[in-house]
C-alpha cells in the first residue's frame, strides 16, 4: 500500500483531481458503451419479434379474406 | 486450416459461439480489471519525477494502443469483406466501431487530465494528439456511415472504403512522437525487449492492458450478436431464437406480475 490513510488515497499526492478525473471519465464512458450494448442486444430481439408478430397478423388476415371468399363465391354475385 | 475454420463463416455458428465465450470473457476481463486497477491506484509506486499523476498512465496507454488496435481489426474486417464478399466481416466492423471510438475519446480525455499537471495544458496541436484526434474522427465517420444506409451492403462498403483511407493515420500516430518534436513523451512500455519501466510499475501495467483488452473483447462480443440478429432477421433460425426469446420473456413477467 502506497497511501497512509484514505484521504491521501483521495488526494493523490496533490494530482487527485486529474486522477480522479480521468478514472471516473473513463469509467462512466465505458459502462454506458457496455449499457447501450446490452439495451440495443435485447430492443433488436424486440424489434424483430414485433415486425414478425406483425407479419404473422397480416397474414392471418388475408387467410381469412380468402377463406370467405372462396367458402361462399355466390355472395358477391347475387 | 480453412476447412476448420469454414462453419465460422456462418452467422448461425458465430452468434451461437459467441454467446457460448461472452462469459467467460465477461468473467475474465473483469477479474483482470479489479486487479489491475487496484494494484494501479493503491499499490503501484508512484513515479520519481510525475508522482502519483503517473497512475493516469494505467488507463491512458491500454485506451490509446487499443485504440488503434481496433482500428486495425476494423480495417483488416473492412478489407476482407470488400475482397471475399464476406458479410460477417462487415457485422464485426460495424460492431467494432462504437467500441473504438469510446476508447479514443478516453484516451484522449486522460491525456488531457495528464497533460494539464504535467505540461501545464488540457491541449495542445501536437503530432501525437492531433492524429489521435483525427483517429476518433475516422471513427465517428466510419459509425456514421454504417448507420447511414437502410442497405447494409452498401453501408459496409462506404464505411469500409473510409476505414481503409483511414489507416495512413495509423503509422502516423505511431511514430509521431519520434519523426516530430513533440511534447508528448516516447514510449514506455514497447520498447523492444526492454522496457523502460521498473517491475513494480508494468506489473500492473499488464494486468490493466489484458483486462482493457478482454474487455473491448466483450463489448465487441455483444454489438457483434446484435449485428448478426439485424442483418439476418428474416432467416428462419432468427425467427426460431426470436419467438423463443420472446416467449420465454412474456413467462418470465407473468411470473413477476404473480
Amino acid at each position: 500500500m502506497q497511501f497512509d490513510s484514505f484521504s491521501a488515497f483521495l488526494n493523490m499526492g496533490g494530482y487527485g483531481f486529474y486522477v480522479w478525473l480521468s478514472f471516473g471519465v473513463s469509467a462512466a464512458l465505458i459502462a454506458g458503451l457496455l449499457f447501450s450494448s446490452l439495451t440495443s442486444h435485447t430492443k433488436v430481439i424486440k424489434q424483430i419479434g414485433a415486425r414478425q408478430q406483425r407479419e404473422n397478423k397480416l397474414r392471418q388476415v388475408r387467410k381469412n379474406r380468402q377463406n370467405s371468399t372462396t367458402n361462399n363465391p355466390n355472395e358477391e354475385t347475387q | 486450416m480453412w476447412k476448420w475454420l469454414h462453419p465460422y463463416a456462418n452467422p448461425e455458428v458465430s452468434y451461437h459461439f459467441t454467446g457460448k465465450i461472452l462469459p467467460w470473457l465477461g468473467a475474465l476481463a473483469t477479474l483482470f480489471l479489479s486487479i489491475g486497477i487496484i494494484w494501479a491506484l493503491a499499490f503501484a509506486p508512484a513515479d520519481y519525477q510525475q508522482g502519483d499523476s503517473f497512475r493516469i498512465f494505467y488507463v491512458h496507454v491500454p485506451a490509446a494502443s487499443l485504440s488503434m488496435g481496433i482500428y486495425f481489426g476494423m480495417a483488416i474486417a473492412a478489407f476482407t469483406s470488400m475482397v471475399w464478399q464476406f458479410k460477417l466481416a462487415d457485422a464485426s466492423a460495424a460492431a467494432m466501431a462504437p467500441v473504438g471510438a469510446i476508447f479514443t475519446a478516453i484516451a484522449l480525455i486522460t491525456g488531457a487530465a495528464w497533460g494539464k499537471p504535467m505540461w501545464g495544458t488540457w491541449w495542445i496541436w501536437d503530432a501525437r494528439l492531433t492524429s489521435e484526434l483525427i483517429l476518433l474522427f475516422l471513427y465517428l465517420g466510419v459509425i456514421a456511415l454504417h448507420n447511414a444506409f437502410e442497405d447494409k451492403n452498401l453501408a459496409g462498403k462506404a464505411a469500409g472504403i473510409l476505414t481503409l483511407v483511414g489507416v495512413i493515420n495509423l503509422p502516423i500516430i505511431k511514430y509521431s512522437v519520434e519523426w516530430w518534436n513533440t511534447l508528448h513523451q516516447g514510449s514506455t512500455v514497447s520498447k523492444l525487449g526492454k522496457p523502460s519501466m521498473s517491475i513494480d510499475m508494468l506489473w500492473p501495467f499488464v494486468f490493466c492492458f489484458i483486462g482493457f483488452a478482454l474487455l473491448v473483447a466483450t463489448i465487441i462480443c455483444i454489438r457483434f450478436r446484435s449485428e448478426i440478429l439485424t442483418r439476418n432477421s428474416i432467416r428462419p433460425w432468427v425467427r426460431t431464437l426470436v419467438s423463443e426469446h420472446l416467449s420465454k420473456h412474456i413467462a418470465q413477467e407473468k411470473n413477476n406480475a404473480i
